[in-house]
């Protein structure tokens, strides 16, 4: 009886979070102005997604922007974890306190500082300041993703490369980097998806001419602009399915690596 | 003395002198000035702006302007308001989602997690258009202009307050609910005072993680009421904008940076090992 009920609780939970997205993937499939009504079977939509310029140009911005400030955070939260990893001084400390302070903090307010500083700099609204933007945004989590392999790694694993000859530089490339990968790899991954998720921060820094996919949905809806949103539907489609994929395979590769422990074991 | 030995060889064996060398220690130094530059300047200047007049002259103006305005008290009292409907909501909700997860054999669990915290990954003003586009095929849009923004800022946030009550719940002993029952404690005696206290500091980083979030949040409280719901981050984005002021604007955004330091405070005080945005999974 009660396992009864905890289902229908999930599932009505599901339900709320799934039918949103289902029902705009459904109307992704006719090219009507509004929901609820049916045109006919078609992939307008998704035609539109390559044929109308400014709608591209969006989505291809908003990925090539995820990838490089993703990257760059990557390297940059890498080697800012390891030196906090070992350096038990103020200059370790500091770094940790600080890099927690965009985690914790209202976007908007970090949006609008940003927007402080870059004008103080007179860069203002520039491809540099979105993207320093969106490493600031991304590089904390990636420290936080690596931190808790640097302490899982066996200490004595560097000393060791040393003792044998490796220099630093060697030792940090050869022993360090591969033992914390997959940290730097889920760091990486977070940094994507929230990257491809900001708004404020994009909306405060970026060039007027530029739009990532938060800003021009946010535009289309703010301005009741009724032409642009069709298109969106195919949008959060393409975006949904790719994220089920996406899910799958990471759900495939999860259960094959158990299946192996289990066989080693 | 040995001990002193032992010190210098180590630490001639951990800098060597080559040509290019350097410590592990100093690979924070370029984050360390990203963050200056970035994070710790940016704040200083928020401070600067919310202390000075346009002429550049140190004053509490425009801190009096604020508490002396019933339309931004107002603001902050609503933003309060739909902050914490919207964080009891999410955590009503995501309790026992997180709860039920967490006592699922661990293949089964790990897919219903993901289908829940999927949505976070799908970029989250399309995921408020779907949800938006939903209400206006209901019929409901545009006539409760503050349930409809808690039902997107709901619908947005649930999966940040799913993740650290499932992260808590998941690692928690077991065995002292068996001890509390074969003690005798009935199942309501059992979740009440031994699984809800100690999933407390999961409870603290959700609610701090969705209740920031909502208070500043202006795109979702924009799409789900057009405009006619006004919070607290609405109004440091119109002081920034249009109403163009950033003494103002810095001053809201000085408050939010208090209530962010205080709850952060609190939040320290439960627990030590936080969740963001499934950093551990």
């Amino acid at each position: 009886m009660k396992k009864w009920l905890s289902w229908i609780f999930l599932f009505a939970v599901l339900l709320f979070i799934y039918l949103p997205i289902v029902i705009l993937a459904i109307y992704s499939f006719t090219n009507s102005a509004i929901i609820g009504k049916w045109n006919g079977f078609s992939f307008d939509l998704y035609k539109q997604l390559f044929t109308v310029e400014r709608l591209r140009k969006t989505i291809l911005n908003t990925v090539l922007l995820a990838v490089l400030a993703s990257g760059l955070s990557a390297i940059l939260g890498t080697l800012g974890a390891i030196g906090v990893f070992y350096n038990k001084k103020w200059l370790g400390k500091y770094v940790k306190s600080a890099s927690h302070i965009p985690v914790i903090n209202a976007e908007i307010v970090t949006a609008i500082s940003l927007a402080l500083v870059f004008a103080l700099f007179n860069i203002g609204r520039s491809y540099f300041a979105l993207l320093m933007g969106h490493m600031v945004l991304c590089t904390p989590f990636v420290m936080l993703s690596v931190l808790p392999k640097l302490k899982q790694m066996d200490g004595s694993l560097y000393e060791a490369a040393l003792d044998l000859g490796a220099t630093p530089t060697q030792a940090l490339f050869k022993v360090i980097i591969p033992e914390i990968m997959p940290g730097i790899f889920s760091g990486f991954m977070l940094a994507i998806t929230l990257s491809l998720d900001d708004y404020m921060i994009s909306a405060y820094t970026k060039p007027t001419t530029l739009d990532t996919i938060s800003t021009y949905v946010y535009q289309a809806v703010k301005n009741q602009n009724k032409s642009m949103l069709p298109a969106l539907r195919a949008l959060s489609a393409v975006i949904f399915f790719v994220m089920i994929i996406v899910v799958i395979v990471i759900n495939l590769r999860a259960s094959k690596k158990s299946a192996v422990k289990s066989t080693v074991k | 003395m040995t001990k002193d030995v032992k010190i210098i060889e180590k630490s001639e064996t951990i800098a060597p002198r080559t040509r290019f060398s350097f410590s592990r220690k100093d690979l924070c130094v370029p984050y360390g000035l990203f963050l200056a530059l970035f994070v710790i300047l940016p704040l200083v200047l928020v401070v600067y702006y919310a202390f000075t007049a346009k002429d550049g002259r140190f004053t509490f103006a425009n801190f009096i302007w604020f508490f002396s305005s019933w339309t931004m008290i107002q603001n902050l009292l609503i933003s309060v308001l739909i902050g914490l409907v919207t964080t009891v909501v999410c955590l009503l909700i995501g309790y026992p989602i997180a709860y039920i997860l967490s006592r699922m054999t661990a293949a089964r669990r790990g897919i219903l997690l993901l289908l829940f915290i999927m949505p976070m990954w799908i970029n989250f003003v399309l995921r408020a258009l779907a949800m938006k586009e939903l209400l206006d095929l209901i019929g409901i849009l545009g006539k409760f202009n503050y349930l409809n923004t808690i039902i997107g800022m709901v619908y947005d946030y649930l999966p940040f307050m799913i993740l650290p009550l499932y992260s808590v719940l998941i690692k928690m002993d077991k065995s002292l609910e068996e001890a509390a029952a074969d003690l005798g404690a009935g199942r309501v005696k059992v979740f009440t005072s031994v699984t809800l206290p100690l999933s407390l500091p999961g409870i603290v980083s959700g609610i701090t993680m969705v209740f920031m979030p909502t208070m500043t949040c202006y795109v979702i409280s924009d799409t789900f009421s057009n405009g006619k719901v006004t919070i607290i981050g609405k109004l440091i984005e119109q002081w920034f904008g249009s109403g163009d002021n950033w003494h103002y604007g810095s001053v809201i955004a000085l408050i939010m940076l208090v209530i962010m330091f205080i709850s952060t405070l609190i939040e320290g005080k439960f627990s030590d090992e936080k969740v963001y945005r499934g950093t551990n999974l």
